[in-house]
């Protein structure tokens, strides 16, 4: 039995895809799919990603362009905002029962 | 992420795709014969569907270091384990209903407790697979209620697909509890979150009332309610059948893989001419660039 092909699929480069609903939101990642070109990979992507009128908009990144922060440092890396709830209107209570406030 | 969890995450969500995969072929199978053009239309919808969860559950267990066409490779040569469902035939126009109702309402029950499993890309494509095939499991229910009102040899037809399809579609679940030993390891990861039995007590206790409501009958004599459990009891399973489905010898198993590597290779040159078109794009473009 042989192996599948060498022009096989799966061999394709990786896209991350991401649609913008028709709800006024910005483009959220959907998924992601294998295509040979950008072309190939933003049709797939709408057969794959929006047979029920998901998206108005679709935009196909290849996966090695993305940076992606390191899952494993979270907590340094988002350190900064700890502790700041000064940052947030609800720390803020003076003004509790004032109206339009 | 320790390996033990990578290995099992892989190994579960493959097969999973691969199960989608091949379980096109059932249905496939009666898309020229549906018995009108809407059926036909809505048969097409679902089956793309099928292979729309495959390649969701595809990329997920990509996303833990397993090359796709690595996967591909696994059920090409027969390595790979899928739902032994789709090792069964779908005899009449009334097994599409079955399958629908009963195959794919069994995979939900399956499947929305684990939109909240453990590894986040697994729980997102279970989230849209599920989305999805709440409209499998409705028409296969309406498919099944058409011809249950319909003529005496159609009320027959449904009722002979529900006998053959329910033992089946309660295996799904797995092999009793007292024999999946490896259960509490998946629970305890979370990439399990109910046992089979408790998911296959869930699922009978959902389609007993869908089956009065069809008006057909369920071919198990000792399905009855229990007041003190708040459950229906229900007979004994032939696992004698189901461990030796899953051993390959279903009654379609050779022809469900023979079929999956007939569609790959007789496919093969789509694959090449768009790799080779993609190719030379990207030549012509390198080319202007550097004029």
């Amino acid at each position: 039995m042989t192996s599948i092909d060498p022009a096989d699929s799966g061999s394709w480069p990786l896209w991350e895809v991401f649609i913008r609903s028709s709800r006024g939101l910005s483009h959220v990642h959907a998924g992601s799919l294998h295509a040979p070109d950008a072309t190939m990979a933003l049709r797939n992507a709408r057969d794959l990603y929006t047979r029920r009128n998901e998206g108005t908009s679709v935009w196909v990144v290849p996966a090695e362009a993305i940076m992606a922060s390191d899952p494993d440092s979270k907590g340094g890396f988002f350190e900064s905002p700890q502790g700041k709830s000064y940052r947030h209107a609800t720390y803020y209570t003076q003004s509790e029962g004032v109206k339009h406030l | 992420m320790p390996e033990p969890y990578r290995k099992t995450l892989v190994r579960q969500v493959s097969q999973h795709a691969h199960s989608e995969i091949i379980g096109m072929q059932p249905e496939g199978n009666w898309i020229s014969r549906a018995p009108s053009l809407k059926r036909k239309a809505i048969l097409m919808a679902k089956v793309q569907d099928e292979a729309g969860h495959g390649l969701y559950l595809y990329s997920a267990a990509e996303t833990l270091g397993t090359p796709r066409d690595e996967m591909f490779d696994q059920l090409y040569t027969g390595r790979a384990k899928y739902s032994s469902i789709f090792n069964y035939p779908a005899r009449t126009w009334a097994d599409v209903g079955a399958i629908g109702w009963l195959v794919d309402g069994a995979a939900i029950t399956n499947q929305v407790p684990l939109c909240r499993a453990s590894y986040g890309p697994y729980g997102r494509a279970m989230v849209r697979v599920c989305k999805e095939e709440s409209f499998h499991q409705r028409q296969g229910w309406e498919i099944l209620y058409t011809l249950s009102h319909g003529t005496e040899e159609q009320h027959q037809m449904a009722q002979d697909a529900v006998d053959r399809f329910y033992g089946p579609a309660l295996q799904m679940f797995g092999p009793p509890d007292s024999d999946s030993p490896n259960s509490g390891q998946s629970m305890a990861w979370n990439i399990k979150r109910f046992s089979n039995d408790e998911l296959r007590q869930r699922f009978v206790d959902m389609i007993v009332p869908q089956a009065e409501a069809l008006g057909l009958t369920l071919p198990d004599p000792d399905l009855q309610w229990n007041e003190e459990r708040g459950h229906y009891d229900f007979g004994e399973l032939d696992w004698d059948e189901f461990f030796s489905v899953l051993k390959g010898n279903g009654p379609l198993s050779r022809q469900r893989l023979e079929h999956y590597r007939r569609a790959r290779d007789e496919g093969a040159w789509v694959r090449e001419a768009a790799a080779a078109y993609a190719g030379r794009q990207h030549q012509e473009q390198a080319a202007l660039a550097g004029a």
